[in-house]
């Protein structure tokens, strides 16, 4: 699910997201497009992230962990 | 609809399944790059979808495309907050508006260096116009609870600052500003006493907007009024404390498209792009009801009745908004006599026939009459809003005349007063007793446009809604529903013949009688049943049409031919050699007059009545089917000899 919101945002049908990946990664993922890309996915998953949890952020895996465990909790 | 009216744009059409691979294809020519961002950018599209948009805007400049017939407008943005968003948000949204727009941002927290000085870019790039959007947060807001002095210097060192910003780029580069005022947070200190306690937050935000409106009063520059944007999405939405925390935006990114648009009106009214005449249909959009079937006393419009109360708002809406200079004008599928009527009797109606400009009410299609409009008024297209509550109408206009506005309306008329308001088709910038007389010259007159010309390809569009149609014969669960359209059909009625329930249930239960209850639905939705037919044998080899009538909603989509399709059958299989059809007049069947002849059947007598009669050939009938798949079930099958 997430590796299509992804698809969608960077508009690109071959992106295949993967754990290890960062932003570096990523045509078009700068500070700007984060700030959307997780605005996007909270209202996806009807989430919200507090800060702390998106200053944790480091790479894809993270976020997928983050992701599951805020929709697992609801 | 109206939860989120606002956030979501609803009155905009819904944004295509494809519009990513729509973007990506506009890029690939320079050949009417213009017009198909302008027709993408007539969708609702959120947040993400509008920066896409406005990307592909961007991409398509820096290709060198022509965006033609959008007109240029460079616009300056001054704000202190991250804005980057917000200039893609508002070049895409003023594709909508007619405007290829190009922005220029201040530097990051550079406003008022910016603005004082000479060189910067945001004074060297040749603005029309220059939006001032300054965040509350940061102006120098000290609030001091109680201390009246303070209070009062705080606000007019706001205000000096924002003067002083305004005068600095006026002097600079001539251009007029937009400035916005100020969007205040929903937390508060107190309670009830913040908006009254001088010194209080509340009370500086509101000190600093109503100062702001005099100190624009009577200058070129002009308000830009995001705190009444802000307080009708709610404050406690448009305020989101973890995407300023985040990134410093300064509103809740949801609320991007409908800021941008906001935004955009004011450009347009500048460009005296705004709107100026309103056409609107008449059964179920300013009554409820079928005027024509349900009579003076049957439509609902007034005092009492939930439905009623809910047209007579939108009937005051429509009022003011003639009384501020807009054009009222009516384009109707109803015979004249019938349209006029209410305005003329009904004592409940606030519109009378002296509100409009022009009035259309013929069986012609909207399009040719809305263009017959325009004509008369010696208005462009675009000059032009077309409310109506039938989807097919709406469709039919914004495919034929694109340059017509047409809003999404919603299902309950208690929320078309909003909807249309919220669309904001009539932004001015300005009011004077110029408007005034012009909505004077113009009213008075609800007079009749000749058609000129018949405009659009009626055909293409018909084959274009993928329309089913079905034949069923009467049944038990529809039973009630083929009562009342025998009851309420007036119009296309061609004999106004009265049944009762019980008559009904003896017709479904006699196999001699051929009973048809007709159902269409198209891709835009579900008509119901809006057509019911009843058949009897006669001598000789005749199959004689008791009763046809139809709803006039569906007038115009050769329902009609395809009935006659499906009766040819019938006749047929029960080996009637012929249709036989009567027309009795009635003061309200006149539209039906010439039905028979124009299906093909031939006029053979006059009874005592008065009533026309007529005749088809079943084996030399020539018919042809009308685009529609055809559906038609539980049909008991016939014994050849039907005896009577």
């Amino acid at each position: 699910m997430l590796g299509e919101i992804f698809r969608d945002f960077f508009d690109d049908e071959n992106l295949i997201l993967r754990p290890e990946m960062t932003a570096r990664d990523v045509d078009g993922w700068d500070s700007l497009a984060h700030v959307r890309l997780l605005l996007t996915i909270e209202r996806k998953f009807q989430i919200k992230f507090s800060a702390p949890e998106v200053g944790g952020l480091r790479s894809v895996g993270d976020l997928v962990s983050l992701v599951a465990h805020k929709t697992n909790a609801m | 609809m109206s939860t989120y009216l606002y956030r979501d744009l609803s009155w905009l059409p819904p944004c295509p399944a494809d519009f990513n691979r729509r973007c990506r294809a506009a890029l690939e020519s320079s050949e009417r790059f213009g017009w198909r961002i302008k027709s993408l950018a007539k969708h609702a599209l959120n947040d993400n979808q509008l920066i896409r948009l406005g990307k592909t805007i961007a991409a398509g400049r820096a290709k060198g495309y022509d965006l033609a017939p959008l007109r240029p407008f460079r616009l300056g943005l001054a704000s202190n907050g991250t804005t980057e968003f917000i200039s893609d948000g508002i070049i895409a949204s003023a594709a909508r508006h007619s405007l290829a727009l190009s922005c220029i941002a201040a530097g990051y927290d550079q406003v008022l260096q910016d603005s004082l000085s000479p060189d910067s870019p945001l004074n060297r790039a040749g603005t029309d116009a220059v939006l001032i959007a300054l965040d509350w947060r940061c102006l120098p807001f000290r609030p001091a609870p109680g201390d009246a002095n303070a209070a009062k210097s705080t606000i007019n060192a706001c205000l000096d600052y924002l003067d002083t910003i305004r005068d600095a780029i006026r002097r600079n580069s001539s251009a007029v500003c937009i400035v916005q005022n100020l969007a205040p947070p929903p937390e508060e200190t107190f309670g009830s006493l913040d908006r009254g306690l001088e010194g209080s937050l509340r009370f500086l935000i509101d000190g600093v907007n109503a100062g702001l409106v005099e100190r624009l009063r009577g200058s070129t520059d002009m308000l830009f009024d995001v705190a009444r944007l802000a307080e009708t999405v709610g404050l406690a939405h448009w305020h989101s404390p973890s995407e300023w925390n985040l990134a410093k935006l300064p509103f809740s990114q949801a609320f991007l498209p409908v800021y941008s648009d906001y935004v955009c009106r004011v450009l347009a009214a500048m460009r005296g792009l705004s709107r100026r005449c309103l056409v609107v249909d008449l059964d179920n959009t300013l009554w409820g009801g079928v005027i024509a079937d349900d009579g003076l006393s049957g439509i609902s419009v007034g005092q009492g009745d939930p439905t009623g109360e809910a047209y007579l708002t939108f009937q005051h809406y429509l009022s003011s908004l003639g009384e501020r200079g807009i054009i009222l004008a009516v384009s109707s599928k109803n015979e004249d006599e019938s349209a006029r009527l209410p305005f003329r009797e009904h004592p409940d109606m606030i519109l009378r026939e002296s509100n409009f400009a022009v009035f259309q009410a013929n069986w012609n299609d909207k399009a040719t009459n809305i263009q017959a409009i325009a004509d008369t008024l010696a208005l462009g297209l675009d000059a032009l809003v077309f409310v109506d509550d039938n989807p097919f109408e709406r469709e039919l206009v914004r495919e034929t005349l694109p340059d017509v506005a047409v809003p999404e309306m919603p299902e309950d008329p208690a929320l078309y007063a909003r909807v249309l308001s919220a669309a904001g088709y009539f932004e001015a910038n300005s009011f004077s007793e110029e408007d005034l007389k012009r909505a004077a010259y113009y009213a008075g007159n609800a007079r009749r446009a000749t058609l000129e010309r018949q405009v659009g390809d009626l055909a293409g569009y018909l084959a274009s809604l993928e329309m089913e149609i079905d034949f069923q014969p009467f049944n038990h669960t529809s039973r009630a529903r083929i009562t009342q359209l025998i009851n309420k059909s007036n119009q296309f009625n061609l004999t106004t013949r009265r049944y009762t329930e019980a008559d009904v249930a003896r017709f479904e239960a006699d196999q001699r009688i051929l009973t048809l209850q007709v159902r269409l639905r198209d891709k835009l939705g579900d008509n119901g049943m809006i057509s019911v037919i009843i058949c009897r044998c006669a001598e000789p080899d005749a199959l004689e049409i008791d009763t046809w009538l139809m709803s006039c909603r569906v007038l115009g989509r050769r329902v009609e031919e395809a009935v006659l399709c499906e009766l040819v059958n019938h006749a047929k299989r029960r080996g009637a050699a012929r249709l036989r059809g009567f027309y009795i007049p009635t003061d309200r069947n006149k539209l039906v007059e010439q039905h028979y002849a124009k299906l093909g059947f031939a006029h053979v007598g006059v009874r005592d009545d008065g009533a026309t009669v007529w005749e088809l050939e079943v084996a030399t009938a020539n018919l042809e089917a009308p685009p529609m798949v055809v559906r038609s079930s539980g049909f008991e099958p016939v014994s050849s000899e039907v005896s009577q």
